[in-house]
């Protein structure tokens, strides 16, 4: 453990210049108004007359506001309350997030009317509770300004209102009336069965039409691989809880891939350690650029993307599979699948393999491959099959063929924007032109829908009916939990009424769940549940048939050979395929892999940028110069025929000779004029597009590219980066690894060493009263503690945006993030380990920080006006309103957790033009969107929103602390642990990492983690005495000892 | 002399002894009756006047079987199915309104009603009790006095110097030393530094009295859309608080009632038949022209007892104004702590329009938490079991190292428990 080496940035690998003055000045800019330089004080650059003016100035401000009168207040109660509801009461109701296929059971809070805050749905048996940063964000989209507000019809590029929805089904009544061509509904995947119900009465009464189910995010190769295999067109639940080695050949399971957050929450359970019987599970990630999962990997193999069948094969062959010839591998990945094979084997039964690839072949040798290793019935299960994903990419090819053959007559759209995400948008756009009745049901005038020539925008999934089946059997269902903010229908209901049904929506699905349900108590229960689901049945086992198998491997083996520079095109965790592209929370969420915000880039290896720029980032003056500043080489890249120009981002750990570009980003309007009425003001200037690097093969999409070239533009392009803020002066020592062989043969390696550093002020027994000149302050009834289990987090996000939602934390703009004023009060610091020469050798590791409420707090004895103290319950409590921004407090906070105001983010101050900030840079459109009237609905009421010039941190969610003490109170009763209060971050992780609780009450979960785990507890920066009250538990990792030794 | 004033006190002394107790052993027991008819039966019943059900004096007399009675009471339904005439008679009479089942009423419970109904008084002027002053005595106020004084000393101190300067004048002449002319008193360096001391001290006080006060509307009493009488609803009707102001129960909010709660009682309520009702100023309110009101804004017409306009919310001016930056819990003082409304809300019953009693700044809150004792479980279990996770407090109520807690031992006072 003590012999690795953890930084954060190059800059810190080599201890650089930069990296060290990076970390003495905490604050990267003079104070705007003083600069003081030798010269003495009449000749500074702001002499004695400025001093003047701004002295008057500010007594004639503070008289003017003095002589202020009180503004009349008005209270107007409802006329006629509803029961149900008491204002400044939360109620919370059972929803489903729905994105794309996705479908999450979440639950609302309402307040006040209006839902604030996504929790999830601990009944569910999927998500059992656990979120995404998507998830988390989604109740921001609710409240996008961008959000159509009316149907309209698009004349000449513009929309026009249509003021009812009878004008609007006449509009297209009428313009389908005589129609000779095919009638298509165009949507992505839809897993709700009264939406496919409804859909298959529309299409009866419209003879030869047909339903084509599109994704971003194909899942196509999987679902006709599994055809070939299985002779079923779906895709099975997995059960990465029972896995023992998991090997994972470019699938970003934990992150992105099919279902995140239920896979998370196995996997994890897997890899939780019981100190009594140490052991969990081996990840072996297989890819071409470093993704969350890969960062999570027991251990990494890079490679090209266009390897990954030669590496299935190899590995099916390794197995024991029957494959002839199979594909030649490099000598490196040669002995990696042997490793890997061997583990596969020795877990036979206990061991899963997945792929991300979208390849049918590749898929087919994967099937093998668990056939292979007993995971069909064991680690894989067809007994209630993920419905999330069902498009056929052949399907929607076709369909845009016959487009532009003059075929379709009619095409209606919902929950698809191919105009944006297919790689040929071009040909759908010239196909969608010879449409003669184009409808889109998208919420927003996106890149498709204002080629469309009607739109009927449908509610947000908090404003509707609706339900979803993520998983055969497994019914997740909404209901409205605020009434529609616009004049907005289901698309269900349209569909209804232009096949002569003239129900609502809400009836037939009432209808149809009392029905299935037998009765409205029953319907009312599932509701209220939000979820319905059968009794958890024993995995099942499919029958497999290896026919198709040969001819895979034979396409594999005559696939196109690798070349020297090869793309990969992936999808980043906080924006997925790019639905939510105009959520400013996702948008400032700093990837977990590149700490970057608002942009995408193409991440390389550090080899690339020296091959080709000569920069060699273990040179230290080098590096400094590379990373001081935020601009990074721009190149011209061109593969498949399209052609960018994009930043390029060295990340190490990446694959040798392979760029790697998220989706999500560069989405513009045909007029990009438009672009921030149409699609959202946060989206122009947000990357570049990069799914027209995707390529279909004649039967699905591909991901990756081969033949990619490139040429330097000499161009720069600053991205905001926040991996080289609030670094933590080198004290790497926060970071506590190990590995699982270590960790069963030392166990009291941390403990010991623990130890060792506070043995000279009385060892961990004694060091809280021993190690300080201070007195010993008491906890007389509760002392608030948290602990964090390094091994339990993936790093994923959920956290930030859960408390981004809960505490009213600012978006600050790409402006800002640029000049270090990022206010996340939680961060999740990525620290690499390893040689970045060698990118299998590179690992990742995540730490969730924020404030440690230190029981002896540096940041509070620093304050001149004491805004920043301790209670008695051990917060360490921070006063808004008697800060005075001297940020001495931040200065002397060894975490780097205090967040300043520094310009006026959230509107909150009495002074206007306060956001014009000529002088010191402007604020982006975004931050100005956040304070619109409409996006303010999302605000917390009972947490204050901060204005400029104070400081603010993580309050351990006190709101809610206060809150589940009121409740414990009214009811006469001890707070219950883990039930009367959990704070945002802890109640959104997927993986349980996060545990808070009393630490006074010997019974809490808190306590019981740190008894049960004390060999791996520690605190980080321990011996400054500051004595933090969050724990972290010390990583462990799982590599093969063996195979490596 | 002294004999005859010795027993007058004694006199006196027990008669008013005896008047406490008759006093407080009436009160008790009316309080029960009047505590459980205004939960169960105020919201359409009043004991002398005819409401959304009749007017209830007299019940007794009206229906002399006591069992009957108290049949109708817990449950009414019964009875008119039993087709007793007299109810059936007054169920018609009143539209056959139903009235709601009180199962869990039990004989001494109506009993008690009874009794508060049948000695509740006719009306009349000043029939009300006496109000309970909650404000404070005026303090004597010896700023004046002392003010009196300061000056007198101030210009003794100014004849005093004038005389000892003269003095030193004479003697100085006297003595041969020399001496410059005098200098009038308004060019003396020692008075004007003096003044502007004095002025400067004065001053700075009032800029930071001033300053302090800013934002603080003590006495806030603005003039509302509608003449509503606190004095006339709590005050005179004695309707609960919290029916109207529920939300204090739950809530952050106490919240203003919505208008439905006003018509529970007004739909049948529109005519005043009280004491005069008088401004600040003196003007007079025609209480049924503010009635009147209510129905302009709730659309409902009383001559045909239905809404037929549409409804429109009525805009109230706030009195009680916190500023964002303070989170505060109506429900936690009410049940947790289990403090009065009038506590913080002054007399209301005796307020016509409402008006700011406290200053709701920080230093009146802070010193109500320094001194407020917290309901602390005891020996035998009294008290919020919350608390018991204080188990050094516990300990030290034991061994008597404290003898009690206040809101400030259990972290009352610090930031966060009102600013986040």
């Amino acid at each position: 453990m003590t012999e690795k080496k953890y930084w954060q940035n190059f800059g810190e690998h080599n201890n650089s210049d930069h990296s060290k003055k990076l970390a003495g000045d905490e604050f990267q800019e003079e104070p705007p108004l003083f600069s003081f330089d030798s010269k003495g004080l009449l000749e500074m650059k702001t002499p004695r007359r400025d001093f003047l003016k701004y002295l008057g100035f500010s007594t004639a401000a503070a008289a003017l506001a003095a002589s202020c009168e009180m503004p009349v207040r008005k209270v107007i109660p409802y006329l006629n309350k509803p029961d149900n509801m008491v204002p400044g009461v939360p109620d919370y109701y059972a929803s489903t997030y729905v994105s794309g296929g996705d479908a999450v059971s979440v639950v609302a809070k309402v307040r006040d009317g209006r839902p604030i805050k996504v929790e999830g749905n601990e009944l569910s048996g999927i998500t059992k509770g656990g979120t995404s940063a998507r998830v988390q964000a989604s109740v921001l989209d609710l409240y996008d300004t961008a959000r159509l507000r009316y149907p309209v019809q698009m004349v000449n590029g513009l929309p026009k209102e249509v003021t009812s929805f009878e004008a609007f089904d006449k509009l297209v009544a009428g313009s389908m009336a005589g129609q000779n061509g095919t009638t298509v509904l165009l949507s992505a995947t839809i897993t709700s069965p009264t939406s496919k119900q409804i859909i298959a009465a529309f299409l009866a009464k419209n003879p030869g039409s047909r339903h084509v189910q599109y994704d971003a995010d194909s899942f196509s190769g999987m679902l006709q691989a599994n055809e070939a295999s299985y002779g079923k067109r779906v895709i099975p639940s997995y059960h990465f809880e029972n896995a023992k080695v998991i090997v994972s050949l470019g699938a970003d399971f934990l992150g992105t891939w099919l279902s995140p957050i239920e896979f998370a929450r196995q996997y994890v359970s897997g890899r939780k350690i019981n100190e009594k019987a140490p052991g969990m599970n081996r990840h072996y990630q297989f890819e071409s650029m470093v993704s969350l999962t890969g960062a999570n990997a027991d251990q990494r193999f890079t490679h090209k993307p266009s390897e990954t069948g030669a590496i299935a094969v190899g590995l099916l062959a390794a197995l024991g599979g029957t494959v002839t010839a199979p594909p030649a591998l490099s000598e490196k990945l040669k002995t990696a699948v042997a490793q890997v094979a061997k583990d596969l084997n020795a877990a036979k039964g206990k061991a899963l393999v997945v792929s991300g690839s979208n390849n049918i072949n590749v898929q087919i040798i994967v099937n093998a491959i668990n056939e292979a290793i007993g995971a069909n019935g064991t680690t894989i299960s067809w007994a209630a099959p993920i419905q999330t994903r069902q498009g056929i990419d052949s399907d929607f090819s076709t369909l845009v063929t016959d487009m532009n053959d003059g075929k379709i007559s009619s095409l209606l759209i919902y929950d698809a924007n191919p105009a944006y995400d297919y790689y040929d948008a071009g040909k759908f756009k010239a196909g969608l032109s010879k449409v003669k009745t184009s409808v889109s049901f998208n919420g927003r005038l996106d890149e498709t829908s204002e080629l469309c020539k009607y739109i009927l925008p449908s509610p947000h999934f908090f404003e509707r009916w609706g339900d979803a089946e993520p998983k055969t059997g497994f019914i997740s269902l909404m209901q409205p939990v605020i009434a529609p903010l616009f004049l907005t229908r289901p698309y269900e209901e349209s569909l209804m009424k232009w096949s002569g049904n003239d129900q609502s929506y809400e009836e037939y699905f009432k209808i149809y769940w009392e029905g299935k349900l037998g009765g409205l108590e029953a319907y009312e229960k599932a509701l209220q549940d939000g979820v319905l689901e059968p009794a958890q049945s024993a995995a099942a086992a499919g029958s497999y048939n290896s026919s198709k198998l040969g001819d895979a491997a034979a396409a594999i083996a005559s696939a196109k050979k690798s070349s020297e520079l090869e793309l990969v095109i992936y999808q980043s965790v906080n924006m997925g395929t790019g639905a939510q592209a105009n959520n400013p929370w996702l948008l400032e969420m700093p990837d977990p892999i590149s700490r970057g915000t608002w942009d995408n880039y193409a991440m390389v290896s550090p080899k690339f940028l020296k091959d080709n720029y000569g920069i060699d980032l273990s040179d230290a003056p080098q590096a400094d110069k590379f990373e001081v500043h935020p601009e990074r080489p721009v190149i011209k890249l061109k593969a498949n025929g399209y052609e960018i120009t994009i930043p390029i981002v060295p990340v190490p750990g990446s694959a040798e000779g392979v760029l790697a570009i998220a989706v999500a980003y560069g989405r513009e309007s045909a007029d990009p004029k438009n672009t921030a009425s149409f699609i959202g003001r946060a989206v122009p200037g947000a990357g570049r597009n990069a799914y027209p690097f995707v390529s279909f093969n004649g039967s699905t999409f591909e991901w990756s590219a081969a033949d990619v070239s490139f040429e330097k533009t000499g161009d720069d392009y600053a991205i905001a980066f926040t991996q080289t803020h609030n670094t933590l002066e080198g004290r790497t020592s926060v970071i506590k690894e190990m590995s699982l062989g270590q960790f069963i043969h030392n166990p009291d390696e941390v403990p010991d060493e623990r130890e060792d550093e506070l043995k000279k002020f009385g060892g961990i027994e004694n060091f809280e009263k021993e190690g300080t000149l201070f007195g010993y302050y008491d906890k007389p009834g509760i002392h608030w503690g948290m602990s964090i289990d390094l091994n339990s987090c993936i790093g994923c996000g959920a956290c930030i945006i859960a408390c981004h939602a809960e505490n009213n934390v600012a978006v600050v703009g790409k402006n800002e993030v640029m000049r270090f004023h990022e206010m996340h009060w939680m961060r999740i610091d990525r620290y690499y380990t390893g040689d970045y020469g060698n990118p299998d050798n590179v690992q990742t590791i995540f730490q969730p920080m924020l404030c440690q409420h230190c029981d002896n707090a540096p940041c509070e004895n620093v304050c001149p006006v004491s805004a920043t103290n301790h209670s008695s319950e051990g917060l360490n409590q921070m006063a808004y309103n008697r800060c005075i921004g001297t940020r001495y407090c931040e200065n002397n906070c060894p975490f780097k957790v205090r967040r300043f105001n520094w310009e006026d983010y959230t509107q909150a101050d009495s002074f206007p033009n306060n956001q014009d900030e000529h002088g010191v840079g402007r604020l982006n459109d975004a931050v100005l969107m956040m304070n619109d009237d409409l996006s303010r609905m999302v605000l917390n009421p009972d947490v204050v929103v901060r204005s400029r010039g104070v400081m603010e941190k993580c309050s351990f969610c006190v709101q809610r602390l206060q809150d589940g003490k009121l409740k414990a109170k009214k009811e006469n009763r001890p707070l219950l642990d883990m039930q009367d209060v959990r704070t945002a971050c802890q109640q959104g992780c997927p993986t349980e990492a996060i545990v808070f609780g009393n630490i006074n009450d010997s019974k809490s979960k808190i306590v019981k983690t740190r008894v049960d785990n004390h060999h791996r507890l520690y605190h980080v920066l321990e011996e400054l005495h500051v004595l933090p009250n969050i724990s972290y538990l010390a990583k462990v990792r799982n590599p093969d000892t063996e195979a490596n030794a | 002399m002294h004999h005859y004033r010795l027993s007058a006190f004694k006199i006196s002394y027990s008669y008013l002894l005896t008047a406490i107790i008759l006093f407080f052993g009436h009160v008790s027991i009316a309080q029960d009756g009047k505590a459980l008819f205004q939960s169960n039966c105020a919201s359409c019943h009043n004991p002398i006047k005819q409401v959304t059900g009749p007017a209830l004096k007299g019940v007794t007399s009206r229906v002399p079987d006591q069992k009957l009675l108290h049949a109708w009471i817990r449950n009414n339904a019964a009875v008119l199915a039993s087709g007793n005439k007299y109810f059936n008679d007054l169920y018609n009479q009143f539209s056959k309104t139903p009235m709601n089942t009180f199962p869990n009423l039990t004989d001494a419970d109506i009993d008690a009603i009874l009794k508060y109904i049948e000695t509740y008084p006719e009306p009349g002027p000043g029939g009300g009790k006496g109000p309970v002053d909650m404000g404070k005595a005026p303090e004597s106020d010896n700023s004046l006095l002392y003010g009196i004084l300061t000056l007198i000393l101030a210009v003794i101190m100014l004849v005093l110097m004038q005389v000892n300067s003269n003095l030193k004048k004479l003697s100085d002449d006297k003595s041969g030393i020399p001496s410059s002319d005098p200098i009038p008193f308004y060019k003396n360096k020692v008075y004007i530094s003096m003044l502007v001391l004095v002025l400067f001290v004065l001053g700075g006080y009032y800029l930071v009295e001033a300053a302090i006060g800013l934002g603080r509307q003590q006495n806030y009493q603005p003039v509302q859309p509608i003449f509503f009488s606190h004095k006339v609803h709590p005050g005179n009707n004695q309707i609960s608080c919290l029916y109207c102001h529920g939300g204090a129960w739950d809530s952050k909010h106490a919240g203003v009632p919505s208008l439905n709660i006003c018509m529970n009682c007004h739909a049948a309520i529109n005519d005043y038949k009280g004491e005069p009702l008088s401004r600040e100023d003196g003007t007079t309110v025609d209480a049924n022209a503010e009635i009147q009101k209510l129905y302009s804004y709730t659309g409902y017409d009383p001559a045909s007892g239905k809404y037929t306009r549409p409804g429109r919310e009525i805009e109230w001016v706030k009195v009680h104004n916190l500023p964002d930056l303070v989170y505060f819990n109506h429900s936690q003082h009410i049940r947790a702590g289990k403090v009065q409304c009038q506590t913080c809300h002054g007399n209301i019953t005796q307020m016509n329009e409402v008006k700011q009693f406290a200053d709701l700044s920080m230093g009146w809150c802070i010193n109500c938490h320094r001194t407020t004792k917290v309901n602390f479980p005891d020996a035998s279990g009294n008290g919020n079991k919350f608390y018991s996770i204080y188990q050094r407090f516990h300990q030290d109520l034991r061994t008597g190292k404290m003898d009690s807690v206040t809101v400030e031992d259990i972290g009352g006072t610090e930031c966060q428990k009102c600013h986040y």
